[in-house]
């Protein structure tokens, strides 16, 4: 473990932060659980009744996010991320996200393209033929796999129906 | 011997042409999910899961346990030529693998490494051969009541013999049950926790939540390490392994007792991580030359190697033979199982015999094909970490969404992958074991059915899981470990506090 020493300097989220997010997180989750379950019902009438069961579980989960946020209170204050790592998760993490939300509009085809265009430009340093290559390869292959030889449709947006798929 | 000769049937049904080719193809596919970061053992079973749906049980599983076996061999490419554990099994082969790669001896880390996975495994089957068809013919007598005793025991010593901080090991396990409810209740018929939202009527489908939290999450963690992978290179030759393997029976004993750790780790759910870690602590400890382990010994590899493979194959025993998963990767072979419409448990050994036992035969042609396809081709699988993060990275994300989508060909599931991407990620950052909450979401109908049944029958009265010797034994087990680890905290404590006064008086 890396002591939380002032030469270490980088600087980041906390970590008792993100414990604190995550376990009032839980005891939300916990919450909800709750309601619903004591609304239809979670107590006992000659056997379980069916909130029985996910009640007393969101008792325990709440019970255990407590002990949690205990618990990071008293462990030394440490970066849970630090900024610069955290760009880098978020040149990930924000093509994705544009990836999943074109799925809907432009199937998953052509989503794939872009995203995987984007990702090799933005992150690597390959020639403009190989992002080329690798950019209209994969979803061929996609296709040639889900939809051709095990029949599995995939989500496909206005161009494959133009193309007659 | 009426077990010898269903496992010589069993030896038929695999040993056809399309059975073996599925074994080639599944070992190879697994040594790629192996090596690939954010592609693990029970992700890349899961990614492929659906695909197997239309396909005959028997040559599906085949399929898919295969890529388990190829996955176990492939964690150990990337431990010892780059020092990266591409499974957190193979955590403990870096510690001795790697130095022995830098000192020009990576051939013979890997051949040490593959062989002792082999005889890990192998150690395993014969378990699973001789041990399982036992447990089922006992479990057969197993009403609900005694079947909620061993979902109990399950949950019970993953609190119990669970490394990380209890409370969020509970906190993991609880979160997983109330994942596991969301949806159609089947006793009652009732909707329960969807608050009227028609994405949630189906319920959380565990394979899009494994994609999530072991896939998607894996590649932001590793992108947050940088993207620096120096490997080194590997020769293998003949000579490189039957030298190798001329050394092994010199190191019988570290051999037998990681398989004997594995095995018991495995059957129990502690887990391929802890028995690698436990087979190399043991092996430090009964070494005569404790001080080289770290700097390259032989030793220090098979050991870590052999026990995880033992626990990892264990680990389907308690999966065929009681429909209780060892490890999240049996987890998910599980919940193939139930797709294909076959119930895992002890039933399954006396009406799908051809089944159990072609995949146990299974079990031995894969590993033995998963040996000599992963000496073979070691330098081909190294050159894929030298494929840029930037190229493999997407490509990855790609078929995680693919595979997030075929499940139940639904939208919203992918963008459910993406939320338990960032829950999987911040778990992983805060030491949330993620393993509970995938046994959880997967057994946690057939645990509360079991415990309703149990109850309808008795009446609703609590007695029914204490009524006879078997059930009572089971949930006392269960609650020993479940208070193993409180226990020895407050027996620790209470000998320090002694050991503190003792010597109090005697100062002036």
């Amino acid at each position: 473990m890396a002591e939380a020493s002032p030469s270490t300097t980088e600087r980041g989220i906390s970590r008792r932060l993100v414990e604190t997010i995550v376990s009032l997180a839980l005891m939300g989750v916990a919450a909800l659980a709750l309601w619903d379950s004591y609304e239809r019902g979670a107590g006992w009438d000659n056997g379980p009744e069916n909130g029985f069961f996910p009640a007393r579980v969101a008792w325990i989960l709440a019970i255990a996010a407590l002990a949690t946020l205990w618990s990071a209170f008293r462990r030394e204050e440490s970066v849970f991320v630090t900024y610069e790592q955290l760009r880098l998760v978020a040149q990930v993490f924000v093509p994705l996200f544009l990836y999943v939300l074109a799925i809907a509009f432009i199937g998953i085809y052509l989503a794939s393209a872009l995203f995987m265009a984007l990702f090799m430009l933005m992150l690597g340093s390959f020639r403009w033929w190989q992002t080329l290559l690798a950019v209209v390869l994969t979803p061929l292959i996609i296709f040639w796999v889900f939809e051709l030889q095990f029949r599995v449709p995939l989500p496909k947006g206005p161009i494959e129906t133009m193309l007659g798929y | 011997m009426d077990d010898l000769n269903q496992l010589l049937l069993g030896f038929q049904v695999a040993l056809t042409w399309h059975n073996v080719l599925f074994m080639v193809v599944g070992v190879l596919l697994g040594i790629v999910v192996g090596v690939l970061p954010g592609l693990g053992g029970p992700n890349g079973v899961a990614i492929l899961l659906p695909l197997t749906f239309g396909m005959d049980p028997t040559s599906a599983i085949i399929l898919l346990s295969s890529i388990y076996w190829g996955a176990l061999f492939g964690g150990a490419i990337t431990s010892i030529l780059f020092n990266i554990p591409g499974e957190a099994w193979s955590v403990a082969t870096t510690f001795d693998g790697y130095p022995m790669a830098q000192q020009g001896r990576a051939g013979e880390a890997l051949t040490a490494a593959f062989t002792a996975s082999f005889i890990g495994a192998l150690s395993g089957v014969v378990l699973i051969t001789f041990v399982a068809p036992l447990v089922a013919k006992f479990a057969l007598r197993f009403g609900p009541a005694e079947f909620f005793g061993v979902f109990f025991l399950t949950f019970c010593s993953f609190i119990g013999m669970g490394r990380e901080n209890k409370a969020k090991i509970v906190a993991s396990l609880a979160l997983g049950f109330l994942l596991a409810a969301v949806g159609l209740d089947t006793i009652s018929g009732d909707l329960r926790l969807t608050f009227g939202t028609s994405e949630l009527m189906k319920g959380f489908d565990f394979l899009v939540v494994v994609i999530g939290l072991f896939g998607v999450s894996e590649i932001l963690l590793t992108i947050e390490e940088g993207l620096h992978f120096k490997g080194k290179r590997a020769a293998m030759d003949l000579a490189v392994v039957l030298r190798t393997w001329a050394s092994l029976p010199r190191y019988w004993a570290t051999l037998i007792r990681s398989s004997v750790v594995g095995m018991w780790m495995g059957v129990t759910p502690g887990g391929a991580i802890a028995a690698s870690f436990m087979g190399y602590g043991l092996a430090k400890r009964f070494s005569r030359t404790p001080e080289s382990f770290g700097r390259g010994e032989v030793e220090g590899v098979l050991a870590p190697e052999t026990a995880a493979h033992a626990a990892g194959t264990s680990a389907l025993l308690p999966m065929l033979a009681l429909g209780i998963p060892g490890s999240a990767t049996a987890a998910v072979l599980l919940g193939g199982l139930m797709i294909w419409g076959l119930q895992p448990g002890p039933l399954l050994f006396v009406e799908k015999k051809e089944f159990v036992w072609g995949l146990i035969a299974s079990m031995y042609l894969g590993n033995i094909a998963g040996l000599l396809i992963v000496l073979a081709t070691v330098p081909v699988f190294a050159a894929i970490m030298r494929i840029p993060f930037a190229l493999v990275a997407p490509i990855i994300l790609v078929v995680c969404a693919i595979g997030a989508y075929t499940v139940e060909s639904s939208r919203f599931d992918i963008w459910l992958m993406l939320v338990f991407g960032v829950v999987g990620y911040v778990f992983k950052k805060l030491d949330y074991p993620l393993a509970p909450l995938v046994l959880a979401l997967v057994l946690g109908d057939r645990a509360e059915d079991a415990f309703r049944q149990a109850l309808l029958g008795s009446g609703g009265n609590l007695s029914v899981f204490f009524s006879n010797g078997l059930v009572s034994t089971l949930m006392i087990l269960a609650l020993l470990l479940l208070f193993w680890g409180p226990l020895g905290e407050v027996r620790k404590r209470i000998a320090r506090k002694i050991g503190l006064s003792r010597p109090a008086p005697m100062t002036p």
